[in-house]
């Protein structure tokens, strides 16, 4: 009942159900609230976290399952593409409402690091599974074009 | 910039009174005084602050903090409000902060809403207007007398400027932090003198939003966030049919879950009180409850809309009746009628419904994405048991609403204070939190609805009558809403059908209203999220019926109505309507409407695949929203609006199967994703007239927009929501 994992940097160490999504870890455990619940069942993609680098649903993932490994949240955000994208984020002024947009930022992130100039494409492939019902899809398409050219520079 | 919207537990009620005592302004901000700096750490509140207003509050430290009567759901409010403002003041905007305002119908009513306070209708800024920039140059002639009053110099000789006041023949400068504690002993002046439009510094420019940081960065503050000391959270199971009740449960299972508290019953469902959500969920899919749905809506909506067809050929309510279209029909060279059927819709906001309520014996305490704020009070107050004044409402942001948040029920907020109450009113904070299939299948829908319209053109191809009926629920009959409805018209079900601007002698719209236990509500763009797109596919249908142009079509007959016709000719032009057509596959569709008094007109162009597949791909859209405060949220909202009306002609459907919502989560209540939005290009009319709304107007036209690209593109007309269930006819 006890997991022990990396959360952004630390050694961590969260007492819960074995079963508990690892959203609900990290937001009522760990207390770091920028995650987002959405749907919990992995379709809007608001709960977005990086496990070992790859982006994945925190709300389908269970705590147990993060053992060792390590996990980033927004909070936890700390490359040079991160910050081009957070950066670019602003400079686009891509939130509305802003409540998908953490999970955004992490897809997003992902998709930079391991893809430093994302075509059109590989944007709709990797972004396609964060849903926003503000609809700032273009502009997270620009942002992401800005922050590919800023993180190369 | 940063919102002052923040947690409790970071600094407490005496600590801000503390830091903020010492002048008689103060007393004003009592009311906000859960509020304490934001997450954004803006450091300790100002030492002296001066608050000439219920809107403005100026720190020692130079900081302006604008209190939004208005909620931020996303549409940007918080920022045109503190642009109006900031601009009659010369505030520097980097200084410039927003808190929401507490609930009190007194000093923040909304003026288009009359007493009440609450957010909709895309009013925010139109009724806001003078009244912010009335508070904004009231500031700043206080600020200004107080400048005079300590350089012994006219008011008249200073100029003031991002912040800072200076009297250049004397060379002397002083900060808005500087005056404050003199403004707060002046008198607030009668009268001020607003500024000519052609100074503004602000309106018309693109500050940058005052949330977008935190919402970048993980800590913008939404209701799921706060935690208090010893929150506990609930879900709430509600009843499978809508209208059922509880029969019986058996919690044996549920209350053996780790976490779990207690579980208990409220009229609307059986709630499971844990330490956490995912304790409070599994216990939830532990209980078991027996239903009495003696009551309950058993019909599924393929039954209903067959009645509401039934109903179109039955008499009915006019909503208007301009000569006489019947007689006007019988004359007509050529007679064309179409059906059209609506499902119903769930707005489906990004932040499941959520609230969290503190409730003790004397007050109750609310923290929530609110936009209702009066008839919240009200709701809460009469469950709690208490007066409408002993209920607290601490405004967060919104993540989206899109109507959902604004009803006549508050319903997700009288559930959480029910269920307070059954906890015992003992103060614990309980935290009520939504999951995605609660608000799929917790109703408020967008009503369904279907319109059946008959007109006839004379010899030369010109619209001499136009007979629409519309069968639907009413969004306001049964609620306090109600006066707004007049001789059994509910205007939320025509408005965009009875208020057609089309110069046709014969007009007649009647209005059938329908009863379910389905609880609706509006839903962004409201009445026109339906007939829009009636009127104007029918319009598209009739262009063709008469050879017509459709853009010409329209354009013919908007003589009368220059501010639509601009707005057409403008979308038209930037699409090159009249330039060479598409290849093979390809269309362009364009449609036009007013809502809110702003005027959009689009021009979609699509692609259709041998399968029938349709893919927007581009949307060209022109809108006159009177003066243009900020440029750049008004192009985030006309791109936000379309892609969300493209949503639902695409994709979006409630139904019912013997009452039963068919749908539960994003997998089978499909919205638009990123590969599936179109480009779009917005065009601003330059316009000196009051601001009017954007947040729901863009939505109209986008959904006939592309059902004309599509019969451009395929020759086939799409009469049913959603195009991709539907099928083209």
């Amino acid at each position: 009942m006890s997991t022990t994992f990396t959360l952004n940097g630390q050694a961590t160490t969260l007492e819960g159900d074995d079963a508990m999504p690892l959203l609900w870890a990290i937001r009522e455990l760990a207390g770091l609230h920028g995650t987002k619940f959405g749907c919990g069942m992995a379709l809007c993609g608001a709960c977005t976290v990086h496990l070992d680098g790859q982006a994945v649903r925190s709300c389908v993932t269970p705590l147990a399952s993060v053992a060792g490994r390590a996990v980033t949240t927004i909070e936890g955000l700390s490359s040079k593409q991160a910050k081009a994208v957070q950066a670019a984020w602003i400079d686009v002024q891509v939130p509305q409402c802003g409540y998908c947009q953490s999970g955004q930022i992490m897809s997003a992130t992902a998709l930079l690091e391991k893809n430093p100039a994302p075509t059109d494409a590989d944007i709709d492939g990797a972004m396609s599974g964060n849903i926003c019902r503000c609809a700032t899809y273009n502009r997270i398409r620009a942002a992401i074009h800005t922050a590919a050219t800023a993180a190369k520079a | 910039m940063s919102i002052a919207i923040f947690d409790k537990s970071k600094t407490s009620r005496r600590d801000f009174l503390k830091a903020s005592t010492g002048l008689s302004a103060i007393a004003l901000t009592i009311g906000f005084s859960w509020t304490g700096p934001s997450r954004r750490a803006l450091g300790a509140p100002a030492e002296a602050s001066f608050m000439p207003n219920a809107f403005v509050r100026i720190g020692s430290d130079n900081s302006v903090t604008v209190i939004s009567k208005h909620v931020e759901l996303g549409q940007g409010a918080y920022t045109g409000i503190a642009t109006v403002l900031a601009e009659e003041l010369d505030a520097d905007w980097a200084q410039v902060r927003v808190e929401s305002a507490p609930a009190d119908a007194k000093r923040y009513n909304n003026l288009a809403f009359g007493t009440m306070q609450g957010t909709g209708g895309s009013s925010a800024m139109s009724n806001s207007w003078v009244q912010l920039r009335e508070a904004g140059a009231k500031a700043r002639a206080m600020l200004c007398a107080a400048a005079a009053h300590e350089w012994h110099v006219p008011a008249s000789e200073i100029s003031v400027e991002k912040g800072v006041l200076t009297h250049a023949a004397s060379n002397r400068r002083a900060s808005f932090g500087a005056l404050v504690k003199t403004a707060a002993t002046l008198p607030m002046p009668e009268k001020v003198e607003l500024k000519d439009p052609k100074s503004f510094k602000l309106i018309g420019t693109r500050p940058p939003r005052v949330d977008v940081p935190s919402k970048c960065d993980g800590t913008a503050l939404f209701t799921i966030d706060v935690v208090q000391p010893g929150m506990l959270v609930a879900l709430l199971m509600r009843p499978p049919r809508f209208g059922g009740q509880v029969k019986s449960f058996d919690d044996s299972a549920a209350a053996k879950v780790p976490g779990v508290v207690k579980v208990v019953q409220v009229s609307r469902g059986v709630a499971v009180i844990a330490k956490t959500f995912w304790s409070a969920k599994v216990g939830r899919d532990a209980l078991k409850v027996e239903w009495d749905e003696s009551k309950a809506e058993m019909r599924g909506s393929a039954q209903m809309m067959a009645q509401y067809r039934e109903l179109a050929g039955k008499p009915a309510a006019s909503a208007r009746n301009d000569g006489n279209a019947a007689e006007a029909l019988t004359k007509a060279a050529r007679r064309v009628a179409a059906e059209y059927e609506f499902p119903y819709l769930a707005h489906a906001p990004m932040e499941p419904m959520d609230a969290v309520v503190k409730l003790t014996a004397e007050s109750c305490d609310i923290w929530t994405g609110d936009q209702f704020q009066t008839i919240d009070q009200m709701n809460a107050a009469q469950v709690a048991g208490l007066k409408p004044p002993q209920v607290n409402i601490h405004t967060l942001l919104a993540g989206g609403s899109f109507g959902r948040r604004a009803n006549a029920y508050s319903d997700f907020i009288v559930e959480a204070v029910s269920i307070a109450k059954a906890h015992g009113a003992d103060g614990t904070p309980i935290k009520l939190q939504w999951t995605r299939e609660d608000d799929i299948r917790g109703g408020l829908y967008r009503p369904m609805y279907f319109h059946k319209i008959e007109a006839g053109l004379d010899a030369n191809g010109k619209l001499t009558a136009w007979r629409q009926v519309i069968v639907g629920q009413s969004i306001l009959a049964g609620t306090p809403l109600a006066a707004m409805m007049k001789n059994g018209i509910d205007p939320t079900s025509v408005e965009g059908a009875a208020t057609l601007s089309y110069d046709i002698p014969n007009i007649s719209v009647d209005l059938a209203t329908t009863e379910s236990k389905v609880p609706v509500l509006w839903w962004r763009v409201v009445g026109s999220s339906h007939t829009t797109f009636a009127v104007e596919s029918f319009i598209d249908e009739m262009a063709h019926a008469a050879g017509k142009d459709p853009y010409a079509f329209r354009r013919d007959m908007l003589a009368h109505s220059p501010r639509m016709k601009a707005v057409l000719d403008l979308a038209a032009e930037k699409a090159g309507w009249n330039s060479a057509p598409l290849q093979k596959g390809r269309g362009r569709g364009i449609a036009v409407t007013e809502a809110f008094n702003s005027y959009v007109a689009q021009v979609a162009e699509v692609t259709v695949d041998e399968k029938g597949e349709i893919r927007v791909d581009r949307v060209v859209c022109a809108v006159d929203c009177g003066t243009a405060i900020n440029p750049d949220i008004i192009k985030a909202q006309m791109e936000g609006g379309i892609g969300f009306g493209a949503s639902a002609a695409l994709y979006g459907a409630i139904s019912l199967k013997d009452g039963h919502v068919e749908q539960s989560n994003f997998n089978d209540y499909r919205v638009l994703r990123m590969n599936e939005m179109p480009k779009v290009e917005v065009y601003i009319v330059p316009s000196s007239e009051p601001p009017t709304g954007v947040g729901e107007p863009g939505v109209a036209p986008v959904g006939p927009a592309i059902a004309n690209a599509v019969f451009a593109a395929t020759g086939k007309r799409h009469y049913q929501f959603p195009f991709a269930k539907g099928g083209a006819a």
